[in-house]
């Protein structure tokens, strides 16, 4: 049954939107000091504490941090009888060493990682504070998930974790990203992660001259990637994302490292994809005599829920009362987890940015209201019966 | 002269010790006090919008402990008003506050004038130059005022490990601190010793301190405070507060040159009315500070700078040259 209230606050969401730049200092304020914390993968434990630190002062008396070091508030419902999940991964792609100081202008907050994703680690520790603000009470327990091991080699380690061992009845999740407002991820595409490391083997004659490198082993191995035939439909990439190797202009590179992404909307291309260039490995390996090695250690298998379902129909709603233009695009996120494990999921942004993974990484404060007040209402949506 | 380890034992603190903000806040509400804070200005736009946002949020929307956020600016030829307009604090120029005095540019100026545009019964000062800004700057600050009457003036003091060698490691200020004003305190005002660091630009003062002493305009004010506010009402008037790290941006040399001359100035002007170079004799102590684990502690170095005669004055030596 929908509620009537429910459709109110969402009739009225542009009015609440702008009400929600009252509350600009106390998300700000928790953007600034959740982004300067440095948070890699795997070292996300000082973040995830002071997130916690938020829910324990907004009355969240279950909180705790668990088995894989995600941070988990509830926020209890009326009713209680299942669960929303909002989830935002508390990882960066920035080192501990990088400066993490954030700067902030009239209309925009300038810091590693402010966007991806100590935007949406902030709002997940201000919704609480907000809720009670706007004396909204949910029927549904809320649940906010700042995940841990989440980005690169953590392959997602920590939503995993928490779906496996959780005693909740999660009914629907929405993950928060920081940037870009519009986006909505409702499916996974497939996907295939992984390192190729070339390294000139210890017992390699020295006295040959010039004619041995890691790097162009590894260019044999990119050249043979970047000749492989990739099929139109269903859509399918590889991404060559980052390459490192050697130590200076004039020694020969001992090692030299690839990191690549095979992406398609079929499962059974990227599997192919992932064996030819099993195949191409162990090819250049034999005929150079380096030791060319290869690591996969991040996969996801397409899925997600249809682009009529009630949820993304939901949220599509919400978007178009607050103006907002949706982007559909398929993500390899959190969301690849909660679909696994079959629960209709989101991927939300919350404002505008640009130069993402640079350290001058920049949000604009003026969006935030608008993404604020879609995730409120989907959430108020979900919970008033709307989405189901 | 007070035993100054017992003062610093007594009247040193860490911000940690005043976490609880929900007793804080009570406390204060209980004594009907009205506090103010005043960010000084000159050309910050890159930081004091972080420090309002932070403040704001923290000290007044989640728990109310300030009442008035005010940035007082000399100036600026950026949009460091602008900024701080923007994120809700009450901006003023200086020179547009009493008008019809002269108008002097530099912080001394903006911390005074802020005595007679705030409302507070206490005024925090806050430099709003700060990268690592955090609440702890003004409840660290706040708190003995609150906690303890006989308090009037809290001062700010750093954690900047200089050397550190097993459990002991030399604490202290900057280059000015230690070059020039810790030297300073230690021949003529040795209780004055007792304050960690004397040149930190962060202190809570009550009302009826700040309305009762000079301000020098330019560098000298903090030394000025410290001499005046101990004169008239003693180092029981003093505590100081750990604030952990502060970081900001490090002046090269030439420009503490510049602040060692102005707090010279006002050195010798006070010390000129308080009779103290006609004193005969003055302290061969230098007074610095240590950490064992928690606890810091002056270390007292005697120095006595000794003086050999001119040569000529030697019989031997006149004897030898036939002089």
């Amino acid at each position: 049954m929908i509620n009537m209230k429910t459709e109110e606050v969402i009739e009225n969401l542009p009015e609440l939107a702008k009400n929600l730049k009252k509350h600009r200092e106390v998300l700000l304020a928790n953007l600034v000091m959740i982004g300067e914390i440095p948070s890699p993968t795997f070292q996300e434990s000082e973040r995830l504490e002071f997130l916690l630190d938020r829910f324990n002062e907004a009355g969240l008396t279950d909180s705790s941090i668990d088995g894989s070091g995600n941070g988990v508030g509830v926020l209890k419902g009326s009713k209680g009888e299942s669960s929303i999940l909002i989830n935002a991964h508390a990882d960066t792609v920035f080192s501990a060493k990088t400066d993490h100081t954030m700067q902030v202008s009239s209309d925009t907050i300038t810091g590693p990682g402010v966007a991806d994703n100590s935007l949406g680690l902030a709002v997940l520790a201000t919704i609480p504070y907000i809720l009670k603000e706007l004396d909204f009470e949910l029927e549904h327990d809320l649940i906010l998930l700042g995940g841990s091991k989440s980005l690169g080699r953590g392959d997602l380690e920590g939503i995993r974790f928490f779906l496996d061992n959780n005693s909740f009845q999660i009914s629907q999740a929405i993950c928060i990203e920081g940037v870009e407002l519009g986006r909505l991820s409702y499916s996974s595409i497939g996907m295939l992660r992984g390192e190729i490391t070339c390294r000139v083997p210890h017992s390699y004659d020295w006295s040959r001259f010039g004619d041995a490198s890691a790097i162009l082993t590894l260019n044999e191995v990119i050249n043979k990637i970047n000749d492989i035939r990739l099929p139109k439909r269903p859509r399918t990439s590889i991404v060559m994302g980052s390459i490192a190797g050697g130590t200076s202009f004039n020694t020969i590179a001992k090692d030299a490292t690839l990191g690549f992404e095979v992406r398609s909307e079929s499962q059974e291309v990227v599997e192919s994809a992932g064996q030819t260039i099993q195949d191409i490995v162990m090819e250049v390996s034999s005929k150079t005599g380096d030791d060319v090695e290869l690591d996969i250690f991040a996969k996801r298998s397409p899925g997600g829920i249809p682009y009529a379902h009630p949820l993304n129909r939901c949220a599509r709603q919400v978007m178009e009362i607050l103006d907002i233009e949706p982007r559909l695009a398929p993500s390899t996120s959190e969301l690849a987890a909660l679909i696994d494990k079959k629960i209709p999921a989101l991927t939300l942004g919350i404002t505008h940015g640009d130069r993402i993974h640079k350290t001058d990484e920049t949000i604009q404060i003026e969006p935030i209201y608008k993404g604020l007040a879609q995730l409120i209402g989907i959430i108020i949506a979900i919970d008033g019966g709307r989405c189901a | 002269m007070l035993e100054l380890q017992d003062w610093i034992d007594k009247n040193t603190y860490h911000h940690s010790q005043f976490w609880d903000l929900k007793k804080l806040v009570e406390t204060k509400e209980k004594l009907g006090l009205k506090i103010s804070l005043c960010l000084p200005t000159l050309n910050e736009e890159k930081t004091v919008g972080k420090e309002i946002i932070i403040f704001k949020s923290e000290l007044m929307n989640r728990y109310p402990l300030i009442d008035e956020i005010a940035v007082i600016d000399s100036g600026s030829e950026d949009d460091t008003l602008k900024v701080a307009k923007n994120y809700g604090a009450d901006t003023y120029l200086a020179a547009d506050i009493l008008p019809e005095l002269e108008p002097k540019r530099g912080k001394g100026e903006n911390l005074w004038k802020a005595i007679y545009q705030l409302e507070g019964d206490i005024i925090v000062y806050v430099d709003a130059d700060i990268s690592n800004i955090h609440p702890r700057f003004v409840y660290g600050l706040v708190a003995p005022l609150i906690y303890r009457e006989e308090v009037k003036y809290v001062k700010a003091f750093y954690d900047r490990p200089l050397a550190f060698s097993g459990n002991v490691r030399a604490s202290g200020g900057g280059r000015v601190t230690e070059i020039l004003v810790r030297p300073l305190f230690s021949l003529f005002f040795p209780e004055l010793t007792a304050i960690i660091q004397p040149l930190s630009g962060e202190y809570a003062v009550r009302r009826e301190v700040l309305e009762q002493i000079a301000f020098p305009i330019g560098f000298g004010v903090e030394t000025s405070h410290l001499i005046d506010v101990h004169h008239k009402f003693g180092l029981e008037a003093f505590a100081q507060t750990d604030l952990d790290k502060r970081v900001h941006e490090n002046k090269p040399t030439i420009s503490l040159g510049k602040m060692s001359f102005g707090i010279l100035q006002t050195f010798i002007k006070r010390a000129k009315t308080l009779g103290i170079f006609e004193k005969a004799e003055h302290e061969t102590i230098l007074r610095q500070f240590q950490v064992t684990k928690d606890q810091y502690e002056q270390n007292l170095i005697e120095i006595v700078e000794e003086e050999r005669p001119p040569m000529i004055e030697i019989e031997q030596y006149r004897k030898k040259f036939g002089r």
